[in-house]
């Protein structure tokens, strides 16, 4: 179904970059099913590091630290980010006030995360010699996530926001509904794709992350990256890559599903 | 002065009272982002300009010497140690930018050429890596690179790399595993790009007997170039702070920015120092935005 005739190099080049983001995806899932440990070479196939993990208690609760942490973050990034953008939307804003709120969006997506890592340990220093609450640990961690997060979100409900344009809410305002009424009716229900793949791209950056974390854990909050960085040295157990491989064929495994829903979908409307 | 009413979504209001509920919508964010964000980097500045006291506590007299320090003075006279690591960061982060948009280019141009459910699906193909964290997916590359894996070999045939060599830890293992990383956020604008083009000028500049390069350089290149700046930012402004690939995969050779101040927030214990080095990422991410203001961007996504 390819609309424009592209050169050759075109597909060629973007199949190798394809290659490039999934080849260590291959080495994972292929370590996880491979009988020797520190495995160059192949010793066979084996389940064991998929049975290991009930026993491995240390990579349990690292797991279940970085997935607490990536829910939480992206619960409240998300809530804060889709509220930021339709009021920034919405409102007749000012020409100053509406650069910067432009200018608030953008930062926080061209600051490298070290630098947002440093401000925000230096910062919790400072905040310490008043309330422990920002003692090293999941609360600072979920912090740093949210604030890396947010951004993402409003960028991707904004743009839809910006699709969707006004016609339809004074449409809806013409048919008597109140202006509450137009919008949880009208508008969000179709704002709710956009909702939801902000909060997956948040969810994504949060797994994805590690210098964050790195920065601002404490002692009881160690999160699977960080415990993988510390055992490097010795070698990944292959548990991980297990643990690694079920996550990855699970989000393989929902897209299929969806994407295979959308094909039935257009041959639907192609029949039509 | 007098309230003047207006009709806002179709609802006879003032702007006044717009803008009050306006800021209680957008109040919980902004406020975050003013706590945990500007205040933060606005210490960090400040910090910038302290001196590290003794037992890494944080004495407040203010001084350049920070400044000193990272051009490469102290007490042993001058050395081009810390300008030499500004200027390798600066090196690799460039050159995996244009790595990273010579990729993302093409693919971007590959996936919306599918269908609708196609073009979603390989789309969200491209962040599907990332829910794997970026340390794993490095330490398979550490693997996948070494002496008797295939890339090894396919190099050893081709005498690229000499008998018993593998490819990493070296240069070429840093830039696959710095491309493999942040391509996703190279390809996130440049694919949004594509979509919007208006394919009636290329069309159009094809009616009037331009040739292919010149039909890409007016008519295609001109439209995605607010995206492509986009691109560049997404990938140059994180590559600069990244140092964990080059750590894992450059055989700790490649020292970085990014090492250099987790160093003085680690075991040097020299927030202040290490708070100048952040000033130098400060001032990068300025620049970018700026440029990004210029070419008319609005939204980086």
């Amino acid at each position: 179904m390819s609309k424009h005739k592209l050169p050759l190099i075109t597909p060629i080049v973007a199949i190798i970059g394809f290659i490039l983001l999934y080849l260590p995806m291959l080495v994972v899932v292929e370590q996880s099913f491979n009988a020797s440990k520190h495995g160059q070479t192949w010793g066979g196939f084996t389940l064991n590091w998929y049975t290991g993990l009930a026993d491995n208690a240390m990579v349990q609760t690292t797991t279940a630290n970085m997935l607490i942490l990536a829910v939480i973050s992206t619960l409240v990034a998300t809530v804060l980010g889709t509220l930021l953008a339709i009021g920034i939307h919405r409102t007749p804003w000012g020409k100053k006030t509406q650069y910067f709120f432009d200018m608030s969006i953008n930062v926080p997506v061209v600051t490298p995360d070290i630098l947002m890592a440093i401000a925000l340990v230096s910062v919790f220093a400072l905040f310490r010699s008043w309330t422990s609450l920002f003692d090293p640990g999941m609360l600072t961690m979920i912090i740093a996530h949210v604030t890396l997060e947010i951004s993402f979100v409003v960028l991707v409900v904004q743009s839809r926001l910006v699709s969707i344009g006004r016609d339809q809410i004074e449409a809806a305002r013409d048919l008597y509904a109140s202006t509450a009424g137009a919008w949880f009716r009208v508008i969000l229900p179709q704002l709710s794709t956009a909702i939801i793949s902000g909060a997956l791209l948040a969810f994504t950056l949060s797994l994805d992350d590690f210098i964050l974390s790195f920065f601002t854990s404490g002692p009881e909050s160690q999160t699977l990256p960080l415990y993988i960085y510390g055992s490097l040295k010795r070698g990944i157990s292959p548990q991980v890559h297990a643990l690694s491989t079920i996550i990855f064929s699970f989000t393989l495994f929902i897209m299929l599903i969806s994407v295979l829903k959308g094909l039935r979908k257009e041959k639907k409307l192609a029949k039509k | 002065m007098t309230m003047q009413t207006e009709v806002f979504e179709g609802k006879l209001t003032t702007r006044s009272r717009m803008r009050k509920f306006g800021a209680l919508l957008t109040g919980p964010g902004i406020l975050w982002l003013t706590v945990f964000l500007l205040l933060p980097t606005l210490f960090l500045v400040v910090l910038a300009f302290a001196q590290r006291g003794s037992y890494g506590s944080i004495n407040w007299d203010f001084s350049l010497e920070n400044l000193k320090r990272l051009v490469g003075f102290s007490s042993f006279g001058w050395s081009a140690d810390n300008l030499l690591i500004l200027w390798r960061s600066l090196k690799i982060a460039v050159f995996t930018t244009i790595l990273c948009v010579a990729f993302g280019l093409p693919m971007a141009f590959w996936i919306a050429n599918h269908g609708k459910t196609m073009r979603t699906f390989l789309f969200m193909l491209i962040m599907v890596p990332s829910c794997t964290n970026l340390v794993i997916r490095t330490s398979a590359w550490m693997t996948l690179l070494g002496p008797d894996m295939f890339p090894a070999e396919i190099a050893r045939f081709f005498g690229i790399i000499a008998e018993g060599e593998s490819l990493y830890p070296g240069s070429f293992a840093v830039y696959i595993g710095m491309v493999s990383s942040m391509l996703p956020f190279a390809v996130l604008p440049l694919y949004t790009g594509v979509e919007r083009l208006d394919w009636g000028v290329v069309e159009a500049s094809r009616d009037l007997y331009a040739g292919p390069i010149r039909t890409f350089y007016h008519g295609i290149l001109s439209q995605m170039m607010p995206g492509i700046i986009a691109s560049v930012i997404l990938t140059l402004v994180p590559s600069l702070g990244m140092y964990v690939i080059s750590d894992l995969l450059g055989g700790g050779k490649y020292m970085l920015i990014g090492n250099l101040i987790q160093q003085q927030f680690g075991a040097a214990m020299d927030w202040p120092f290490g708070a100048t080095l952040g000033v130098v990422l400060i001032i990068s991410s300025v620049i970018s935005l700026i440029i990004f203001q210029k070419v008319g961007g609005k939204n980086f996504v």
